[in-house]
């Protein structure tokens, strides 16, 4: 950080008038291009006929949709199902991004592990998936899940209610019954005392040096109160099972099997990515710290835990960056295995209306939002870390 | 991806060319000496690379016979495969001169899209095509049905309108190939398959028993197929649309691709005379060759052998509605003269 702003400053100093209004020419030139380029546009689709703007999408849709985050129906608009999209891209990118990042640090750790059959694993594992297409590994996932599964009627039963076939993943949906209300503030609070105990341990730690369980000891208080109030509060938490019915399961929480591929795929392809970026994360840490930790006789666990993790994930934080930009972008892939991300749904609207470039430019809006939200976190982040080193 | 990349070409193209679309693609054609023709990315009957990677199929033949009509030569085709979402916006763009591609007439591209359809080549219909064992009859028993479709198509909206329509529920699931949706269906992930009635007789025959699935009775759509161009060209228009009509006339007056030359020079039918230019000359109305039509179904046949080539001979489907009018279709092809 300080680099930067040394940088900044130079360059403010540098500055005169000449480079100012060279600068302003070039941005002129730029804008003037872009003004060209809109204009161009609307002049050639009015020539074909071609409707512009965005009034469409207010319109009735008459789409369907099989999967969305939020209630739908084809009388709903094009603006409406274009945000199903988006719901569906995000909520598929940030899952993928959670999973992505745990297993990459698992396959990072693993690649430098003095354990051979481990780290030639890993190495396998990462080499093949950086090597293959993602498409193609979307395909192969979609296609051995679907081969794997059973049909509905047939479908293999986990627990009561929890069923899986090539329909998905059917899971008992929660419902709220009287009580509830005041079972989630009850919860809410267990959840308080929990965390309250967690940093009391911390602290009591500094000041005596006695080490106190404090994250199993706050987990616990939470369990038991959580336990205690559900039952003082009548059981509030009813469930809507899911019933095979005719052709599929109607009712309970659903993953379908396009979903469940799609972030495999995308889960695989990127801790591959991210498991390189956490070694060489590893490696950048000099080992003399950690030969300094195993003489001072720390275990290995708190070697990994205390003194290599923290210093390599500051190495890893600005390349993971990228990837996590690059899944983002990968999810536009689902329309090949039948997820209906947002790049599926307007392909579809475009197919239905012709109006290809307000849709693109829509894409190409929320893409560039997305990304630019994830870097600003990220560098955040990174600002965080490399300001706490020494 | 690779779609995505190419649709984002065709979109800068209409942003980036200049607005020289709306005339001369008869010009540009004897230019370039080729007809770009945008075909569909595979479906056996329609347009469909075989095994010497020749293209094939109804749409396939019309791009040759339009090239015939216009060049004097049938191989001077260039095929454009198109996905879905692509067909219309390709002749739009003019990044190719004719869509030649199962594509449906619809008021909405018709008028607003920067097209113009020239004469239907096929009178489809949307169906369903259900695996056999699950014992239903009617599409009107599917509800709570998954259904796998293709995306880009107006296939997408019936489905919504049927169920609606119907008070079925129907859970689709949509596809970006016709390829996937196919696979899709066939590995058990959808009860049903929905695309036009043509194209569900193609998949079926392609499948290793074909009689464990069943086309259900119902078409849910009307589906006119017809080629077509860019929106203000009137006489690229006129050109397509009557080597469409001349093809079906053919048929309809007994000249057929072993008979036309034989035709040409004993033929007594005034109205044969006038077609294959052995009196008159109908094919300076359109700025042709007077051998236009000649030259067209000496290259392809007339509508009758095109559909019995790539339909019922390796489809078996038979003629339907898509019969002469004299022989009970709709099939009726506006006089040449």
């Amino acid at each position: 950080m300080p680099m930067t702003k040394t940088r900044a400053k130079s360059g403010f100093a540098l500055s005169n008038i000449g480079s100012v209004a060279s600068q302003g020419v070039v941005l002129a030139i730029a804008l003037f291009f872009v003004y060209l380029l809109f204009t161009n546009t609307q002049e050639n689709l009015a020539l074909r006929g071609i409707e512009s703007g965005f009034a469409f999408l207010d319109k009735e849709a008459g789409l369907p949709i099989g999967d969305s985050l939020i209630a739908y129906t084809p009388m709903r608009s094009y603006g409406y199902a274009f945000l199903v999209g988006i719901l569906n891209t995000l909520f598929v990118s940030v899952l993928a991004i959670i999973l992505s990042t745990i297993l990459g640090v698992f396959v990072g750790i693993a690649r430098v592990s003095n354990n051979w059959l481990l780290a030639k694993v890993a190495a396998v594992y990462v080499e093949t998936l950086r090597n293959l297409p993602l498409l193609l590994t979307l395909f192969f996932v979609y296609s051995v899940v679907l081969a794997a599964l059973p049909h509905p009627r047939e479908a293999i039963e986990l627990l009561e209610g929890v069923y899986l076939s090539k329909r998905g993943f059917y899971l008992p949906r929660p419902l709220a019954e009287p009580g509830f209300w005041t079972f989630l503030i009850a919860a809410l609070i267990a959840f308080a005392l929990g965390l309250a105990f967690w940093r009391w341990a911390a602290l009591h730690k500094v000041r005596t040096g006695k080490t106190l369980p404090g994250f199993w000891g706050g987990l616990g208080i939470f369990i038991v109160l959580t336990g205690l109030a559900y039952l003082i509060t009548g059981r509030p938490v009813g469930s809507e099972l899911p019933v095979y019915a005719g052709f599929n399961f109607k009712g309970g929480l659903a993953m379908k099997p396009e979903f469940a591929s799609l972030l495999i795929g995308l889960v695989l392809y990127t801790a591959a990515y991210i498991g390189e970026n956490v070694r060489s994360g590893i490696q950048s840490v000099e080992a003399g710290q950690i030969e300094a930790a195993n003489a001072l006789g720390v275990s290995n666990t708190v070697v990994t835990r205390k003194v290599l993790l923290p210093q390599a994930l500051r190495v890893t934080i600005p390349a993971t960056t990228n990837d996590y930009a690059s899944l983002v972008k990968n999810s536009s892939l689902a329309v090949a295995i039948g997820y209906p991300d947002m790049v599926s749904i307007g392909g579809t609207i475009i197919g239905q209306n012709g109006q290809a470039v307000e849709i693109i430019a829509m894409w190409m809006a929320v893409y560039l939002t997305i990304n630019l939200i994830i870097s600003l976190g990220m560098n955040a982040l990174n600002a965080r870390v490399q300001h706490a080193e020494r | 991806m690779r779609n995505l990349v190419k649709l984002g070409a065709i979109a800068a193209a209409t942003i980036a060319t200049a607005g020289a679309v709306s005339a001369g693609t008869l010009e540009k054609v004897r230019e370039a000496d080729e007809l770009a023709c945008g075909v569909s990315e595979g479906v056996p009957g329609f347009s469909n690379p075989n095994s010497d990677g020749d293209w094939v199929g109804l749409d396939a033949d019309f791009c040759r016979a339009v090239a015939a009509a216009v060049l004097g030569d049938a191989s001077k085709v260039r095929y454009v495969p198109l996905a879905s979402k692509q067909k219309v916006l390709a002749v739009s763009s003019g990044q190719v001169d004719l869509t030649s591609r199962t594509t449906t007439w619809t008021m909405k591209r018709d008028s607003a899209e920067g097209v113009d359809f020239t004469a239907v080549v096929y009178y489809d219909g949307q169906g369903f095509m259900v695996k056999s064992e699950a014992g239903i009859s009617s599409a009107k028993e599917m509800d709570g049905a998954t259904v796998c479709v293709t995306t880009g198509t107006t296939t997408e909206l019936n489905l919504a309108d049927y169920g609606r329509a119907n008070n079925l529920t129907l859970e689709p699931v949509v596809f970006e190939g016709k390829r996937e949706a196919v696979d899709a269906y066939a590995s058990g992930r959808c009860d049903a398959l929905t695309t036009d009635m043509s194209q569900l007789a193609a998949f079926r025959s392609g499948f290793a028993d074909p009689s464990a699935h069943t086309i259900l009775p119902e078409v849910i759509s009307k589906e006119p197929l017809a080629p077509l161009v860019a929106h203000g060209d009137n006489q690229w228009k006129d050109i397509v649309t009557w080597v469409v009509y001349g093809i079906i006339s053919a048929e309809e007056l007994g000249v057929t691709q072993a008979n036309v030359a034989d035709m040409v020079a004993n033929s007594t039918n005034p109205n044969i005379q006038r077609m294959i230019g052995s009196t008159g000359d109908t094919g300076g109305f359109i700025g042709l060759e007077s051998t236009w039509m000649f030259d067209a179904i000496s290259a392809v046949g007339n509508y009758g052998e095109i559909y019995e080539r790539n339909l019922t001979a390796t489809l078996g489907l038979e003629r339907g509605i898509n019969a002469q009018w004299k022989d009970g279709g709709i099939l009726y092809a506006m006089p040449i003269r």
